[in-house]
């Protein structure tokens, strides 16, 4: 049985709400009294993911599923997909527009800071077919750093 | 150095945040890109930006910065002011460019994100 399993709803190119799921999430997790440089990493895992659908991605949903051992994150938006997902992870590499760097994103670091920041990281896009991210971190043990 | 001691030495406005005036800061960064501010350690950091938008206030919020400066004398919207009142992430207006507010700091002894001077 998961200790937590919760969805929200992400809306593609709307900029004002962009970051509110990873935000509800951190909160989520903060209730919870885990590490808190656990929940950061989290945080910026799900905060960096959710601004890619909202920047490139069709309406989508971020999932997070906590076990004993483990937080999964999973992010799934039915838009056109990472053409290149090798190229997109490369630190720089970037397909935004203007419009997302007035919104300061585009630096090319979200997927870079996705692996960083996460245990491990699995992504699927088949052409057209939408995106699934998935990422996990384990809890580490009491006492332990992560 | 306090938050207080960082507002006179950019000669700058106190936007929101009164309660946290004595709250202490060592590192700065100065990034108008979040994801550089996401990638870095920024947890009580003051970041320094040109942006004004909501995802300033939802990128210190992930990533726990201590405050926030836009620099360029720039005035976020009503609705940016209400998110950071909201969060407790106080907001500084300096009147100078990017470069003189991190060189007036950088001369009070603040480091980067990453500790260096």
């Amino acid at each position: 049985m998961p200790r937590l399993k919760k969805s929200f709803h992400i809306k593609a190119r709307d900029f004002i709400r962009a970051g509110e799921a990873s935000i509800n999430v951190q909160n989520l997790l903060k209730s919870m009294d885990f590490d808190p440089r656990l929940i950061r990493r989290v945080a910026i895992c799900g905060y960096e993911s959710e601004m890619n659908v909202v920047m490139h991605g069709g309406d989508g949903t971020l999932s997070i599923e906590v076990d004993e051992q483990k937080l999964v994150l999973e992010i799934i938006d039915d838009g056109p997909g990472i053409e290149d997902i090798e190229l997109a992870m490369q630190a720089g590499y970037s397909t935004a527009n203007d419009d997302h760097r007035e919104m300061g994103f585009g630096a090319g670091m979200g997927l870079p800071n996705m692996k960083k920041n996460s245990d491990h990281i699995q992504i699927e896009s088949p052409k057209n077919q939408g995106t699934a991210v998935r990422m996990v971190f384990f809890i580490p043990e009491k006492g332990k750093t992560n | 150095m306090t938050l207080s001691e960082i507002v006179k030495a950019l000669d700058a406005t106190l936007l929101t945040g009164e309660d946290k005036l004595d709250k202490n800061i060592t590192r700065c960064g100065a990034s108008d890109l979040m994801s550089d501010v996401l990638a870095a350690v920024s947890e009580d950091c003051v970041l320094l930006t040109g942006l004004t938008t909501v995802q300033v206030i939802r990128t210190a919020m992930v990533a726990g910065v201590g405050a926030v400066v836009f620099v360029r004398k720039k005035q976020p919207p009503q609705q940016v002011l209400d998110m950071a009142t909201e969060q407790g992430i106080p907001l500084i207006s300096s009147p100078y460019s990017m470069f003189v507010s991190c060189g007036r700091l950088h001369a009070c002894n603040l480091t980067g994100l990453d500790g260096k001077r």
